[in-house]
């Protein structure tokens, strides 16, 4: 089996901070990541699965930690070396499409009682994410012992798995967990009938919570920030309201909800705002702006991780406004119970949702794969994923035209 | 400036030949030298006509002689009364003119027969309609230090709000239908004088009062794509469906009783200082100071930041001069006036042309002390410079207008809030006025930010932009194509417009609707002038 593994390697790890620092995407060349062939992972219990993972999407979190700017946060919930990549694709011992739920809940590392979380369905939240019979992991493609899906092997738990319905491309299928974090995060803030909402971001997750509140949870008006002329064209594809450019999104928040605002001509924050606005970004200035466009009462949904930063939270204080994270999926009480992953299998149908993956690699190419992901945007991707199946080079996808 | 020895000039047509210089297009804040191909029509301005020799003689005379069913001011005015005076606004003349400006010698004399009639209760108004509040330094300038002192501080000297609830009154409607708004201290007064400074044909008459004191009640009458499409053109009043309604609404302002005095003034087209002289000639009349005057001022331009330049210009004054002035009657004082303003800015031309060339200045009325963005642009072309014609545009239906000009994505955020949203969210939408009067038009005009920054700031109204544009509604529908030469190209393609990179490259593009051997015709303005086209 080859795969991309990650190492706990301290200077590696600075030395991939400086290079992204000094370029966007060159951490990977430098850091602890490395390409090799490991031997068979054991399975960790007799429940477990091998599976042959097909297509792995790269991750915002996968780039923050082979770019050397992941939170410290995850020390303690991961254990090295780990195979990232947790957008999986992948056959099981039948040859069937699967896609893996990563989330590594009590039920896959074999505790019982399960936790509340658990229980009741919501394995993003699980409690015992270092415990039972697995080493440390918040998901798979995070976790020494079930390797990820950057290598062409790994090991599952039932549990995880999904079979992939026949009309659904690979490529569909490959957005399927992305998808699913988008929709529980556009389902976490309840109805949005008629509200504002607004977007920050329209990167992978920016597109998918877009996809995810047209089709389930549509507000009044849904405004997009998107940078980049793709992304664009992706979030209208997706369904929003209007797109504007990011710098122009307090301005078409103001403009929409007709309220006051503060400064001269020039806008400085608004005096009303959005009812929701979802950062899927997560950095300070994005969320910093979040806070700047978000009505008194309102609510921010922050959909792209987040790591250390310092702002100005006097607003959240001063207007009220709750700040939530949305992470992973579980049940989705707004869809009435239903499973985040089964409504991620509908949309990525209805939505098509394969056409968001703008490039392919072999693992070989690794650091090319992971530049490209890093700077996506700037490149006209949305999403680049590792190609494992007999295919080792690279393909250019045609993209579909937006609608 | 002193009154030339020879009679000025009127305008004139050159054909273009091979000995003809490259022709001086204004690009923005700078210029252009163009060499056209031959057979190009140049037009030109006629030269600065003679200007009053005693201004201040014929502003007391104009008063004491009113024309048309009026008595003299000062048999208008008494004790006790109440008196009102308004004014044009920031965006007449233009460039705004070397002190004294015309406004403050007509209200200085109308003020002097106040005092000395015993009326006591006198205020003044910058009739803006729905433009920008004037500064202070601005008001100054208009009305001189020593009136401004006098009425300012107390608070009788001030710009219209046109969106205060307890200012305006409704007057009635036309026999249309029309709504006239207008300001309530105007409409209470025992009389209204209005001071006017005619730039253009455009200006002056019941416009003045109608639009200049109205709110957006009133002026979205007449400031609508179907009625500037009907005002052809709307520097011609008599064929102007624009000054129909406006002298519809004056009606019922005679009817509801409101008294009003008119003075109008028309200046001579002396726009541009003696540093600058070459702006007011033909080019093969350049001489060595003319032909240094432009090198130097054009590499100065080259090399200093856009902010500089718009200083640069912005802190030119015109020498202006009066050439006429009269009062009484609105309409009897207006035919004088146009008259006065033929007299000086009309040109006549042979026919229609395929192709109408213009360089657009750094300044339109909407934009002194300020950024000319891209909507403006629109509008100084397509609804100014394309407009100043009689008879029949000077482009033919279906020709190619070519402007000259940077057309930065550039906006002033305290004078043109609204603008930057309706060229980041309308023009991104639809550039049809139609369209984007039913879809956009009541959101921004009702915009409660937009309202407040128009009342206590210095921002044009929330609706402005889309009359920018509808401005242009007729040339919209005349042109075939309109490409913009040295502008943004993202900012021209967001106008709807065409980008070229030269002159030479935009004659070409224009081929393809006018073909390949088109006649051309470059309107050589400012200084200002008007065709009348056979």
């Amino acid at each position: 089996m080859k795969a991309l593994r990650y190492h706990r390697k301290p200077v590696k790890y600075a030395a991939s901070r400086l290079a992204s620092s000094l370029r966007t995407g060159s951490g990977a060349a430098y850091g602890p990541l490395d390409l090799s062939e490991p031997k068979e992972l054991a399975l960790p219990s007799a429940e477990w699965v091998r599976v042959r993972p097909q297509l792995s999407g790269i991750c915002g979190s996968d780039l923050a930690t082979v770019e050397g700017r992941s939170s410290r946060w995850f020390e303690p919930i991961v254990s090295f070396p780990f195979v990232p990549g947790h957008e999986i694709m992948a056959l099981d011992s039948n040859d069937r499409r699967v896609v893996i739920e990563p989330a590594l809940g009590c039920v896959s590392r074999g505790i019982t009682p399960p936790c509340h979380w658990c229980a009741s369905g919501n394995l993003g939240r699980c409690e015992r994410i270092t415990f039972g019979c697995l080493r440390p992991g918040l998901q798979s493609g995070f976790c020494a012992d079930t390797g990820g899906g950057w290598a062409t092997e790994m090991v599952a738990h039932p549990s995880q798995l999904h079979a992939v319905p026949d009309e659904l491309s690979d490529l569909d299928a490959v957005m399927i967990e992305p998808a699913a974090c988008g929709i529980h995060a556009a389902m976490s803030a309840g109805s949005l009938d008629g509200a504002v909402v607004a977007v920050i971001g329209a990167g992978t997750l920016g597109v998918l919570t877009v996809s995810a509140l047209s089709t389930w949870n549509r507000p009044a008006h849904l405004i997009v920030g998107a940078k980049y002329p793709e992304q664009i064209r992706a979030a209208r594809a997706g369904g929003a309201t209007e797109v504007v450019e990011t710098n122009g999104l307090l301005r078409a928040v103001r403009r929409t909800v007709g309220c006051l605002a503060v400064g001269d001509g020039d806008l400085e924050r608004l005096a009303g705002g959005a009812d929701v606005v979802f950062d899927c970004v997560g950095s300070g200035a994005s969320i910093d702006n979040a806070l700047r466009m978000t009505r008194p009462g309102g609510r921010i949904v922050l959909v792209g991780m987040a790591g250390p930063t310092n702002i100005d939270l006097t607003p959240l204080w001063h207007r009220e406004v709750a700040l939530a994270g949305a992470y992973a999926y579980g049940t989705e009480p707004f869809l009435n119970g239903r499973r985040t992953f089964d409504a991620a299998i509908e949309l990525a149908g209805t939505a098509q949702l394969g056409r968001l993956v703008s490039a392919t690699y072999p693992l070989e190419r690794y650091t090319e794969a992971l530049d490209h992901a890093a700077n996506a945007g700037k490149r006209g991707a949305i999403k680049v994923a590792f190609d494992l199946r007999a295919q080792p080079k690279r393909t250019t996808l045609t993209k579909e035209p937006s609608a | 400036m002193s009154a030339p020895k020879r009679a000025p000039r009127p305008g004139f047509v050159l054909d273009v030949d091979r000995s003809t210089p490259p022709t001086l297009m204004w690009h923005g804040e700078g210029f252009r030298l163009e060499k056209f191909p031959v057979g190009t029509r140049v037009i030109y301005a006629p030269e600065p006509v003679n200007p009053l020799v005693d201004p201040r003689g014929a502003i007391r005379h104009a008063l004491a002689n009113p024309v048309g069913d009026s008595q003299p001011l000062a048999s208008l005015l008494f004790s006790g009364m109440k008196l009102t005076i308004a004014f044009d606004d920031i965006s007449l003349p233009l460039p705004p003119m070397e002190r004294p400006d015309i406004r403050q010698m007509i209200i200085e004399e109308v003020l002097d027969q106040a005092a000395t009639a015993g009326v006591d209760d006198v205020e003044l108004i910058a009739a803006l309609a729905l433009h920008r509040r004037m500064t202070e330094a601005e008001l100054r300038h208009a009305v001189g230090d020593r009136v401004y002192d006098a009425f300012a501080p107390s608070g009788r000297l001030y710009n219209h709000d046109a969106e205060d609830p307890d200012g305006m009154v409704f007057l009635g409607e036309t026999k249309h239908g029309e709504k006239v708004q207008f300001s309530k201290r105007a409409a209470e007064s025992d009389l209204l004088v209005y001071v006017n400074i005619n730039l253009v044909a455009m200006n002056g008459g019941w416009k003045s009062t109608a639009t200049g004191l109205a709110g957006y009640q009133g002026i979205r009458h007449h400031h609508n794509p179907d009625t500037l499409r009907a005002s052809k053109s709307i520097m011609d009043k008599d064929n102007s469906k624009f000054h129909d309604i406006n002298w519809r609404m004056g009606t019922v302002i005679r009817e509801a009783g409101v008294k009003i005095f008119q003075i109008e003034s028309t200046i001579n087209n002396d726009a541009f200082p003696s540093s600058m002289n070459f702006l007011q000639k033909r080019e093969w009349e350049w001489n060595a100071r003319d032909r240094a005057s432009f090198v130097a001022l054009s590499k100065t331009l080259d090399r200093v930041p856009s902010r500089t330049k718009r200083g640069i210009f912005h802190a030119t004054k015109a020498p202006h001069k009066m050439t006429s002035v009269q009062a009484g009657e609105v309409e009897a004082v207006h035919e004088l006036t146009i008259a006065q303003v033929h007299k000086q800015q009309l040109v006549r031309v042979e026919g229609q042309t395929d192709i109408l060339t213009m360089g657009l200045p750094y300044i339109g009325p909407y934009n002194v002390n300020s950024i000319m963005n891209p909507v403006l642009v629109m509008c100084l072309g397509l609804g100014y410079f394309f407009n100043l014609y009689r008879k029949k545009p000077l482009v033919r239906e279906g020709g190619v207008l070519i402007m000259s000009h940077p057309t930065p994505w550039e906006f002033h955020p305290v004078h043109h809030p609204s603008y930057i949203d309706f060229f980041e969210q309308v023009l991104a939408d639809t550039t049809d006025p139609s369209t984007m009067e039913a879809k956009y038009e009541k959101q921004y005009a009702e915009d409660e930010w937009y309202r407040h920054l128009y009342r206590t700031s210095y921002a044009y109204h929330g609706v402005h932009p889309f009359y920018m544009w509808y401005w242009g509604s007729h040339a919209l529908e005349h042109l075939g194509k309109v490409i913009i030469v040295g502008g943004d190209p993202k900012s021209v393609r967001r106008l709807g417009f065409t980008p070229a990179s030269t002159m030479r490259d935009a004659l070409e593009m224009a081929s393809d609707v006018v073909g390949r051997d088109p006649s051309i015709t470059h309107l050589h303005n400012p200084p200002i002038f008007m065709c009348e086209v056979d």
